[in-house]
């Protein structure tokens, strides 16, 4: 088991290794960084002596050396464009995206099973046929758009939430923010985590409902029924308990999703989050914030790769009987 | 005996009221100006960028010796008076009685202090003041500067160089503006203590800034703002969303699509207005062959025929019709015409594609060519719409246009000097940061020597030595009127004989604002909390 945990391991820092190289080779592609640092009437000397102070007249190759090893020391090095420390920066924006991150994610399972139950137990009920018409919009509807109509719905025509921005924040310990604590908050966080949830609670609806037909059909819910047990208990207990593996599985994977793709979300409702940090960083060519948000959310995929895998081993003997006999 | 009474109870009313004013006016509620602006403040230190939106915005905090009214009119602001005693030497008498915003005085130290971190490592404000000047403390409040060459524009972009503390610069490390290598966070990029009217009081970048009213300023703001918010809204249609809902009070710009919909609003408006950036074209004429056209061996844009057959191709009035919503101010030179006093003496080459066809034959392109356009897509107001009706104009006269819109960080890496000004054909805008015309012939029509920066920004390469001849016989004119007939004169041969270039438009402000906030908007497009009334 430890073996397995420790091959894992090396296994992601190959990948860490593989992503800022890949990133790296990828930045001369985003424009030229000393651009958008100086005013237009800056000399070309000038130009020259702060590409050299950055270290970007070096091959690719050792530019990206360079940040790695950094890297693995958590220095990220300083934002080109805001002079301050990238890992401050996004130590900073951190808070933001985490909870809009897990407001979304238990939105979309607080709404998402019980839809999808539903429409599995009654497949012809028109409430049902309503809540597949909803997936297939939230499914289909790209998340800008979605955004921006909410935005004018409740916040300038109804007028009752703020179009932008996070509200008031609460300062907890050095460096966390909550908007949780405030009304205004509170208010802010509504229309984006609902945009953001939308497309998982969809998701997770049409997961639950398939594996909930799937299990209704089988051998065990029709003993079930032989032996006379309640429709509630051989639903909620017997046939969703076991739907849920699979539910829970994606979920797992789908949380490392929404944090990585709050971008839009992000810049829509111009959340603080890291986000729209990663966003403002590409369009001013700002190479150390790029790199380290990448390895951020690579980092992320990784650990939540990990523990899917193990939460895999301990949920199913045949895995473990497996791995005792030959590696994976 | 019974007028005098009522008369001395009137005005003890009155004294009575006076008394009252200054204690009821605290239970009043604060007036707190809501601000959004498309891109994010990258830092609250002045120096660190060249850039107007930065330069404008932390004005509110660091006042320069001079300032600009809203008609961009030099007043005395940090500098009570100034005297040329000859061409070479200026003196200026420094306000006095004047406290940063943390108490110390501001005195002629500071103003040293300031010319050396101006010009000092990490600076990108270098060029506002000469590299060989030499500044010199008389007494506490009078600063000479003596210069090595004359120079009547010294002062003109002054109004955006701030004036630091020097104490304070010393007790907090900031004695120069950040250098890249830095390791630590630059204390100046997120502390400020200038002698304005406004108090930094929180700047998370990219996310929030926050300042107060100062309340020892020694001038009177024309407004009565006690705290503006800054947020930037990146996302367009998210701007305008906090506008109509009254969220915010202000914000730039108003996407041209977006305008109509603003003023329908019954609570807000779009203020427009002309800005004084010049959007042109310009093209290669340095080159012997063309990098991006089908004509090999030879530059065809080195023949005035082919230029001006391209200026008379262009329906500059469509355009600012189709494109521009009739927003724009379509230009003949390459300087708004506000801040040059004989612009309307000049006037566009008429559209005529006829007249475009035959010097295109003349020159023995009858069938015209295929040449690149360079676009940047995210810089100017609709810039990528422009240049797609500039290739369909084009296109009529037999040109062949391939259009490449790009974002603004690759399109300027391609086109500037260090990116080899590698582009044929392309569009571009500029703003003289010194407001009149000789920045313009430096940057933009001046042959180009990477020796001195001169012609920096001459992307094509236009090169008149009698233009520069003149440009530079103009800093030699203190008078004003007589030096803008010299200017006059080098806009005749720049644009008129030698079709340098093709200027389109003066684009057009448009700042979206609620109707119970009154702001001013200066042709430079510079934001002044202090010029903000909120009712």
């Amino acid at each position: 088991m430890i073996a397995f945990i420790l091959r894992r391991l090396l296994g992601s820092i190959g990948v860490l290794i593989a992503v800022g190289l890949i990133a790296f080779a990828m930045f001369r592609y985003v424009g030229d960084p000393v651009n958008q640092m100086v005013g237009i009437e800056t000399s070309v000397q000038e130009r020259e002596q702060l590409r050299h102070q950055l270290g970007l007249d070096q091959p690719t190759i050792i530019q990206a050396a360079r940040f790695l090893i950094n890297a693995a020391r958590f220095d990220f090095g300083v934002s080109y464009q805001f002079k301050q420390p990238v890992a401050d920066l996004i130590g900073a924006r951190m808070p933001a995206t985490l909870e809009l991150a897990l407001v979304a994610s238990i939105l979309s399972l607080a709404a998402g099973v019980p839809m999808g139950v539903f429409t599995a137990l009654h497949r012809d009920s028109a409430l049902a046929r309503l809540f597949q018409a909803l997936s297939l919009i939230g499914i289909s509807l790209p998340t800008f758009l979605i955004g921006i109509l909410l935005i004018y719905l409740f916040a300038v025509v109804l007028r009752w939430l703020p179009s932008f921005g996070r509200g008031d924040v609460v300062h907890i310990g050095s460096w966390w923010t909550t908007g949780l604590l405030t009304v205004s908050g509170l208010k802010s966080l509504i229309m984006p985590s609902i945009t953001l949830a939308l497309f998982q609670m969809t998701l997770i609806m049409r997961l639950v409902r398939a594996e909930m037909l799937e299990v209704m059909r089988s051998d065990y819910i029709r003993f079930a029924r032989a032996r006379g047990l309640s429709e509630r208990a051989i639903h909620f207990h017997h046939a969703l308990k076991n739907t849920l593996v699979p539910v829970i599985t994606v979920v797992g994977l789908q949380l490392g999703s929404i944090l990585a793709f709050s971008i839009i979300t992000e810049t829509v409702f111009a959340w603080p989050g890291m986000g729209q940090l990663f966003l403002q960083s590409i369009q001013n060519a700002d190479i150390p914030i790029m790199a380290a948000y990448l390895l951020l959310i690579a980092s992320l995929f990784v650990v939540i790769n990990l523990i899917v895998d193990l939460i895999y081993v301990a949920v199913d003997p045949r895995l473990r009987v497996h791995l005792q006999r030959a590696p994976v | 005996m019974k007028l005098p009474s009522v008369k001395s109870s009137f005005l003890a009313a009155i004294a009575v009221a006076a008394f009252l004013a200054p204690t009821l006016a605290p239970s009043a509620e604060p007036k707190i100006l809501h601000f959004a602006f498309q891109g994010e403040l990258k830092s609250v230190d002045p120096y660190q960028i060249n850039e107007s939106f930065s330069l404008t915005v932390n004005g509110a905090v660091y006042e320069g010796l001079i300032r600009r009214g809203p008609d961009l009119r030099i007043e005395p602001a940090l500098a009570t008076s100034w005297e040329v005693l000859d061409p070479l030497h200026w003196r200026f008498h420094l306000r006095k009685g004047v406290k940063f915003h943390e108490g110390q005085d501001f005195t002629a130290d500071d103003v040293i202090f300031s010319v050396n971190r101006v010009k000092g490592p990490g600076s990108d404000l270098k060029g506002v003041v000469p590299a060989d000047a030499e500044v010199v403390k008389v007494d506490d409040y009078t600063v000479d500067f003596i210069l090595k060459t004359p120079d009547p524009l010294l002062i003109n972009q002054w109004d955006t160089w701030g004036i630091f503390s020097k104490s304070w610069s010393e007790a907090h490390g900031a004695t120069e503006a950040t250098a890249m290598n830095a390791t630590t966070p630059p204390y100046a990029g997120l502390h400020a203590n200038g002698t304005g009217p406004f108090i930094l009081v929180s700047h998370e970048p990219g996310v929030k800034t926050v300042w107060k009213r100062n309340p020892n300023w020694w001038d009177k703001p024309i407004g009565n703002i006690d705290e503006v918010v800054f947020t930037p809204i990146p996302n367009a249609a998210t701007r305008v969303a906090a506008l109509l809902s009254g969220e915010i009070d202000w914000m730039d710009p108003v996407p041209l699509n977006d305008q109509a919909r603003v003023n329908a609003n019954p609570g807000t408006e779009v203020l427009a207005g002309p800005e004084v950036r010049t959007i042109f074209l310009g093209m290669d004429q340095s080159r012997d062959e063309l990098g991006h056209s089908n004509v090999k061996g030879k530059n065809p844009f080195k023949d005035v025929r082919v230029r001006k057959a391209f200026y008379q191709a262009i329906d500059e009035d469509a355009i600012n019709k189709k494109v521009m919503r009739g927003q724009a101010t379509p230009t003949a030179v390459m300087i708004a015409p506000s801040l040059f006093s004989l612009s309307k003496d000049f006037h566009r080459f008429p559209f005529d594609p006829e007249a475009s066809k035959k010097l295109l034959a003349e020159a023995g392109y009858p069938d015209g060519f295929e040449v690149q356009l360079d676009c940047p897509n995210d810089r100017y107001v609709n810039d990528e719409q422009i240049c797609q009706a500039v290739v369909g104009m084009l296109a009529r006269v037999g040109v062949k246009v391939d259009l490449n819109a790009e974002p603004k960080s690759k399109f300027f890496a391609a086109i500037s000097a260090a990116g080899g000004y590698d582009s044929s054909f392309y569009l571009l805008g500029w703003t003289p940061t010194t407001l009149e015309s000789f920045n313009v012939f430096q940057y933009i029509m001046g042959c180009r020597d990477p020796k001195t920066n001169w012609g920096g920004n001459n992307v094509g390469g236009y090169c008149n030595p009698k233009v520069d001849a003149l440009a530079r016989k103009a800093l030699d004119e203190p008078d004003e009127e007589k030096r803008d007939e010299i200017f006059a004169e080098a806009w005749r041969i720049s644009l008129v004989d030698d079709v340098s270039y093709i200027p389109l438009h003066q684009q057009a402000l448009a700042w979206g604002v609620s109707k119970t906030t009154h702001v001013i908007q200066p042709p430079n497009n510079s934001y002044r909390f202090a010029w903000v009334t909120k009712d």
